[in-house]
């Protein structure tokens, strides 16, 4: 079943040199996202399924095999998600929703 | 009979109201060099009232936003302050500057936001017409590097510092916000140079800081005790935005004057 990820509107996020620094505006917890993760929350627009993010951008870009890819990935997702920043849906997230 | 007491700090003017003598002699001599004659178009205003017994509240600062009006409390003052107006009121326990002060922080650091710059748990000082800035938590040398620095060099607080964009480039201004120095900041204000993240150490060195680390260090640092989504967001704006332009650096050191000449 696809997954799919979107950012939650209640963060603020910018990047610098490469390090994507995002903050729950909720409670002003600060966050530092790896390169894997910087490139899941840029592609997190609710509509795109998981899977194929993994399969365009991080595959793509770190040489990885896809099926260990998806799981890391996943794992990643739920761990975003379980601090609010992102929100994770078996269907696709509608804007605002 | 109303005194006013007109405290300027970065450029903005709060018009502190008061009854009582006594308060306004000690308004004078806590933010001496800080208060003006000059009457601004639209000061901020507070008017403060004493008030005897416990003010009900808690004992760590409060601050929440509700119908367009802001509210501060700790169990000495309750202040409401309207930003449509730019007036409000402080009852406050005792004619003692503790009060005031920590009102005079809260509403410096809301009004700020919206100007992109904050108040930053910091010392900071002029020399050769540029300023510096050296953050850190309590213990990391603030006062220390404030006590050090040369005649030549002039002290804008050792305790909290103001920052704000004005022309294009980042400023630091004095404040009268004192910390173990217990001494206040000149009213001047000078272009931002540099930023120092403070560590004590065997040596005498100071190296780069990465904007990241840099941006989640003055995160840490920056005064702000609103809850309030969107003034977070534009405080975290503020903040990447300063580090992406003003350089960073760790600063280590041994209590000796010769770090100065590492600064500037």
């Amino acid at each position: 079943m696809s997954l799919y990820v979107a950012r939650s509107s209640a963060v603020a996020a910018r990047a610098l040199e490469g390090e994507m620094i995002v903050m729950s505006t909720r409670d002003s917890t600060l966050f530092t996202l790896n390169e894997v993760a910087t490139e899941i929350w840029q592609a997190a627009d609710g509509r795109t399924p998981l899977e194929e993010i993994v399969e365009r951008s991080i595959c793509v870009k770190f040489d990885v095999e896809p099926a260990a890819a998806l799981r890391d990935a996943e794992e990643c997702c739920r761990k975003l998600a379980a601090h609010g920043i992102l929100l994770v849906s078996e269907q696709p997230i509608v804007p605002g929703a | 009979m109303t005194h006013d007491v007109i405290v300027e700090i970065g450029g903005t003017p709060v018009r502190l109201s008061t009854e009582d003598p006594a308060l306004v002699e000690i308004l004078h001599d806590r933010y001496a060099g800080f208060i003006t004659d000059r009457p601004a178009a639209a000061p901020l205003q507070l008017r403060i009232h004493l008030v005897s017994g416990l003010v009900p509240g808690a004992d760590d600062v409060h601050v929440t936003r509700s119908n367009g009006l802001w509210r501060f409390e700790r169990s000495d003052f309750m202040a409401e302050w309207s930003p449509e107006t730019g007036r409000g009121t402080v009852r406050q326990t005792l004619p003692n500057p503790y009060s005031i002060d920590t009102v005079l922080r809260i509403l410096h650091s809301v009004v700020l936001v919206p100007q992109r710059g904050f108040l930053l748990h910091a010392a900071s000082a002029i020399r050769h017409g540029r300023a510096f800035v050296f953050s850190g938590i309590s213990g990391a040398g603030k006062t220390t590097i404030s006590r050090l620095a040369p005649p030549d060099v002039t002290l804008l607080s050792d305790e909290i510092s103001y920052i704000r964009p004005n022309e294009g480039r980042y400023v630091a201004f004095g404040t009268p916000f004192a910390g173990e120095l217990a001494k206040a900041g000149e009213n001047v204000s000078a272009p931002l140079e540099a930023v120092f993240l403070l560590a004590q150490g065997p040596e005498n060195r100071r190296d780069p800081v990465a904007p990241a680390e840099a941006a989640r260090a003055l995160l840490r640092n920056i005064l702000f005790f609103a809850e309030d989504p969107g003034l977070v967001e534009l405080v975290f704006r503020s903040a990447l935005d300063c580090v992406s332009r003003v350089p960073v650096w760790r600063l280590t050191f041994v209590p000796d004057p010769k770090i100065w000449e590492m600064i500037a």
